[in-house]
């Protein structure tokens, strides 16, 4: 097919799309997009305030040093502590968000604390449970081999790789503390 | 309350947590009624997204009762049923003024990058969401809406994210009428993304994913035609010869972070976090665009770089238009749509949880098993 100017193929019939598709280009025209203009200057958003009031208790709370200050309203879910609140309190005071470094100290940071959690739960009245908490049960009566196999799913070739992430660190864990128990319990010379 | 809370990497529990209470005095405390589990969740769940602390709940997408307000919330009273926007914003600041709701500057304290949302880890500021029976909604006078009368619980729900992303992203991708619009993903938002393509006039909706299901929901739910990209040698290669050498007119990434198609990229991204998602789907639509084509970007990706084809982009002179939806905007439109009967966004539903059995419900939805397409997470009796 030659390039020409027309635009390929067969243009389809805006009558039949109409007939055929429920609100077919009721947005044709931009001014009924509400996305645009993407900036609407005097937009009514119901703010009644130029500077909305302070919340309380925000000091020592961690921010991205590219803001100048602690925002008027912050998250007050999981306030950093211990080891990975360290990392992660480095992550927001040293580096800004365009440096990698910040990324990847917060990754750090969830993955120390999640290794620290798991061990505290296990001294805890409800320790973490792999099994019910990675949901594996939903699988009962969902057709797990059928919504898996025979149908083309691209992600079937990597599956596996899942339940080794979550259950590879706790045998990890395993060994190292059963290594370490036994260079504690048993001298080096009967190992 | 009972909460959902995470518990590391795929790992997610129902714990008893403390009630939230009123912060600021623009907040309202919501009893949630309905929640739902959002795709960009599982990003959460699988690890990928920077300081997502143990004992955070998720959610950004529910609807609820108004429990308690504080002292300057002049809009709303307790017992209002209210959908509320997964954006949190102050309504004031200089992006807020424009409209930019998603991309606010007053609520998010640990980055300057993304606005606030509820339940996404502490890089969108901190904040519990509502996956459990009770949350804190800050700027209680800007973001949450009393769910009209004539509107149904579970289009209302689907309005808080949803459905209102990916008629978003339709209109990000600047169609005119007749244009050809190719949308990357059968999830919920690529599914309403596709659908709404049609309300923006356009004259073909090409879908594609790798689950068959899903693309059989896309012939029914969007009118679209659809390719298996796991049936085919090479997907650029068929989407330009669906379109007759020319390329698509635009391109609507409904994957993001966990995008597949490609082993290695898939698993340097989504398993061991080496980048910050796998640009599958952006690739593709660097490449399956025509010359001068737009491309929107719903995908929620990660903060770390990703191996993007930014050459091709260049070369061949394209658009990309990105963002967070900033949610309430569309909601005015959005409900007329539905009053006329164009859209059900309800129609997505599959399936249902009890918070109780939330873990169940993430796992499903992740192993994508049973057909599932939108889980809602229900409340009790």
């Amino acid at each position: 097919m030659p390039y020409t100017a027309d635009k390929p193929g067969h243009t389809p019939d805006p009558d039949d799309l109409r007939r055929r598709i429920p609100g077919w280009g009721a947005d044709l025209d931009p001014a009924d997009r509400p996305a645009f203009p993407r900036e609407q200057p005097g937009i009514d958003t119901g703010a009644h305030w130029r500077v909305p009031e302070q919340q309380p208790h925000g000091a020592g709370r961690e921010r991205s040093l590219e803001h100048e200050r602690l925002t008027p309203v912050f998250g007050t879910a999981q306030p950093l502590h211990g080891l990975s609140g360290l990392i992660r309190r480095v992550a927001y005071a040293h580096y800004s968000e365009g440096q990698t470094p910040h990324w990847m100290l917060l990754i750090l940071g969830d993955r120390v604390e999640s290794a620290g959690a798991h061990v505290r739960s296990l001294f805890s009245r409800r320790p973490d449970d792999p099994v019910t908490q990675s949901g594996v049960f939903g699988e009962r009566g969902r057709h797990p081999i059928a919504s898996r196999f025979g149908r083309g799913r691209v992600d079937v070739k990597h599956a596996w790789l899942d339940p080794v992430l979550v259950v590879g660190p706790w045998v990890a864990a395993a060994v190292v503390v059963f290594r370490i128990a036994r260079a504690a319990a048993v001298p080096a010379s009967r190992r | 309350m009972k909460a959902m809370t995470y518990r590391g990497p795929y790992k997610i529990r129902v714990d008893r947590k403390p009630d939230p209470v009123i912060a600021h005095p623009n907040d309202a405390i919501v009893r949630v009624e309905l929640a739902s589990i959002c795709g960009s969740d599982l990003h959460l769940y699988h690890g990928m997204m920077p300081d997502t602390r143990i004992g955070h709940t998720f959610g950004h997408e529910f609807i609820g009762r108004v429990e308690e307000v504080g002292s300057s919330v002049q809009n709303l009273k307790p017992g209002d049923r209210v959908m509320v926007p997964f954006n949190i914003y102050c309504g004031s600041c200089f992006f807020c003024a424009r409209g930019l709701y998603s991309n606010c500057h007053n609520v998010n304290a640990n980055a300057t990058a993304i606005g606030g949302i509820y339940g996404y880890s502490h890089s969108t500021g901190g904040f519990d969401g509502g996956q459990a029976e009770l949350v804190r909604v800050p700027f209680a006078d800007v973001g949450p809406q009393v769910i009209p009368d004539d509107i149904a619980s579970e289009d209302a729900l689907l309005l808080t994210d949803a459905f209102s992303t990916g008629y978003f992203g339709s209109q990000l991708a600047d169609i005119v009428e007749g244009d050809t619009v190719v949308v990357l993903g059968a999830g919920p938002v690529g599914l309403a993304a596709a659908r709404s393509c049609w309300l923006m006039g356009a004259g073909r909706v090409i879908v594609v994913d790798h689950l068959d299901y899903r693309l059989e929901k896309a012939r029914a739910f969007a009118f679209a035609e659809t390719v298996h990209f796991g049936q085919v040698d090479d997907i650029v290669l068929t989407l330009k010869k669906m379109t007759d050498g020319l390329g698509a007119d635009s391109v609507i990434d409904a994957v993001g972070a966990e995008a597949d198609g490609h082993v290695v990229q898939h698993v340097t991204a989504a398993k061991l976090k080496l980048q910050g998602g796998s640009p599958i789907a952006l690739n593709w639509a660097i490449d399956a665009v025509r010359k001068g084509g737009t491309i929107s970007v719903m995908g929620a990706y990660g903060p770390l770089f990703s191996a993007v084809k930014v050459g091709d982009a260049m070369n061949k002179g394209l658009t990309i238009r990105a963002n967070q939806a900033p949610v309430k905007r569309q909601w005015p439109r959005l409900l007329e749509h539905i009053r006329a009967g164009h859209i059900a966004p309800r129609e997505l539903i599959t399936h249902r949880f009890d918070l109780d059995d939330i873990a169940e419900g993430y796992h499903v939805f992740s192993s994508k098993l049973d057909g599932i397409v939108k889980p809602v997470i229900t409340f009790g009796a």
